[in-house]
């Protein structure tokens, strides 16, 4: 029978009243802080390790501003408790360009200019960049169905969907100044 | 949010001792509803327990043949694993009409069941509410009632039960296994979710010392003849104003049986085995399916602004038993309704 993913091993001893300390692996990186039993991954990532490009929307996990990946998946930071993700591995946006270089789901939004006002971009990226690991999405509907728990007050959903397009079918974008690839 | 301690479970043994030694305690997996009922103020514990390192998130065949899913199974996890693809579609259908990608990643199989009402008046905490805060009386009877009950409902409350996935595990005949002091007991689906009555702040009938460990699916034959059909107000990530869920059994043109569950107007996962019993012999059309919702809506009553889900309800019933005995069940992701 198959299994889901495992449950993370090392089962801590229960935690004093009052702050805790967590280890969370931020974009490569270890970071050992102590926060209140109440701190978000959202305000912890953003307040306590200054990592502000993951932004603060709803704050109700209803707009998707906050998405970052927790052991590779996607998910609403702001729902999650820090304490809660002792251990785990983090993805933000300021984790997916490598050596200087956009990923290319970056680089795609700029390409079909995928955003206006910005706000929900980080959240929008984190949210494509998993979709594509994901590799469930084959159409434009479904990367409609797919990126539904990211909303562009702007309205730049169409730009959105032919960015992740260009990353899926890895077709060189309107804009690209690279045509020969 | 209010303040709170933060405590592990080892193990469910653990988890059942911690949530017994302190009333005011309350068990996080997901945290999706739970989280943000916490910074509504509309739940306060005064301690979160964290059961996410138990070991409930197997989903595996037991020898009676029904499928087990651990409690903490992922809801992205449980829709897109194979067993669930290949013989409970109609449960994978319904878990991809709910939320979103993030926060199926997110949510589990227990917590599913425990999700609270979204109803406007029971997260505003300025305003009566007879579920949050039990006597001071209902607003949303006359107030901004489009989304609320039309079946099951009392005159102390209208909220209707949120899950999508819910209502597949009712046509199904789920059963919920539950662990507390007193051991270790299975619920039927049908029982675990109550009706408002007097007592609309209680949910459930588990147990306040109870954890959900696993729900087992009886063998299914209802992986050909299905259809999820969720109407609301925009197309993705939206709570239903109706859902049905519609599974039969045909051989040979004629039912054998059907089941049918209803989202987004009750209370609970509405469930009405006369029609469903009357729909048995006989032959799978149009009008044996009008005449199945005609019973089931033959009691229903809105409230104003939800008055339309009454007609919604009829045709909704309609258009899904016509999907399911057409094998065209309708696709969580191309929304045309066919």
């Amino acid at each position: 029978m198959a299994k889901t993913s495992a449950v993370r091993k090392g089962s801590k001893k229960i935690a004093p009243p009052g702050k805790t300390t967590v280890t969370l692996h931020v974009n490569g990186a270890a970071h050992e802080l102590t926060v209140a039993p109440w701190t978000t991954l959202l305000d912890a990532l953003r307040i306590h390790l200054g990592l502000t490009g993951t932004k603060k929307g709803c704050d109700h996990g209803q707009c998707g501003a906050c998405t970052v990946l927790v052991d590779d998946r996607r998910i609403n930071s702001c729902l999650a408790l820090a304490v809660m993700k002792d251990g785990a591995q983090i993805t933000t946006i300021e984790g997916l360009a490598k050596d200087g270089a956009l990923h290319p789901i970056q680089q795609a939004f700029i390409d079909h200019d995928a955003f206006q006002c910005g706000y929900c971009t980080p959240g929008q990226i984190c949210s494509a960049f998993s979709l594509i690991a994901e590799g469930r999405a084959r159409s434009a509907d479904e990367i409609r169905e797919l990126m539904s728990g990211n909303i562009c007050r702007c309205g730049a959903y169409t730009n959105i969907v032919a960015a992740i397009e260009q990353v899926i079918s890895r077709k060189p974008g309107p804009h690209s100044r690279d045509k020969s690839s | 949010m209010n303040n709170f301690e933060f405590s592990r479970a080892s193990d469910v043994a653990d988890a059942v001792r911690q949530i017994a030694e302190e009333p005011g305690a309350t068990f996080v997996a997901g945290g999706t509803n739970l989280i943000d009922l916490i910074k509504e103020g509309v739940t306060k514990p005064s301690r979160l327990i964290d059961i996410t390192r138990l070991e409930l998130n197997r989903i595996e065949q037991t020898s009676d043949g029904a499928l087990r899913i651990g409690a903490l199974v992922a809801n992205s996890d449980l829709a897109y694993h194979p067993e669930i693809e290949a013989r409970f579609p109609l449960l994978a259908g319904a878990i991809l009409a709910g939320a979103s990608p993030q926060l199926r990643n997110m949510a589990t199989t227990g917590g599913n069941l425990l999700q609270r009402t979204r109803c406007f008046y029971f997260y505003d905490t300025t305003t009566a509410c007879n579920k949050r805060d039990p006597g001071s009386g209902c607003s949303a009877i006359d107030g901004l009632n489009r989304m609320h009950a039309i079946l099951g409902t009392s005159k102390h409350c209208i909220a209707t039960h949120p899950s999508d996935m819910c209502v597949a595990l009712a046509a199904l005949d789920a059963r919920v296994l539950a662990t507390g002091r007193n051991g270790e007991r299975r619920i039927a689906f049908g029982e675990f979710h109550r009706l408002p009555g007097d007592t609309p702040h209680i949910d459930t009938n588990l147990n306040t010392d109870e954890i959900i460990t696993a729900i087992e699916l009886p063998p299914s034959r209802f992986a050909k003849n299905y259809s999820y059909l969720k109407i609301r107000d925009r197309l993705s990530y939206a709570f239903a104003l109706l859902s049905v869920a519609a599974a039969l059994e045909i051989e040979s043109g004629v039912i054998k049986e059907a089941r049918i569950a209803l989202g987004g107007v009750a209370h609970k996962p509405w469930r009405d085995r006369g029609a469903e019993e009357e729909l048995s012999g006989a032959a799978a059309t149009r009008d044996a399916f009008a005449r199945a919702a005609d019973m089931i809506l033959s009691d229903a009553r809105g409230s104003g602004q939800n008055d339309f889900k009454i007609e919604l309800a009829r045709r909704g019933i309609v258009r899904a038993l016509t999907q399911a005995a057409n094998g065209t069940p309708q696709s969580q992701s191309d929304k045309r309704i066919r």
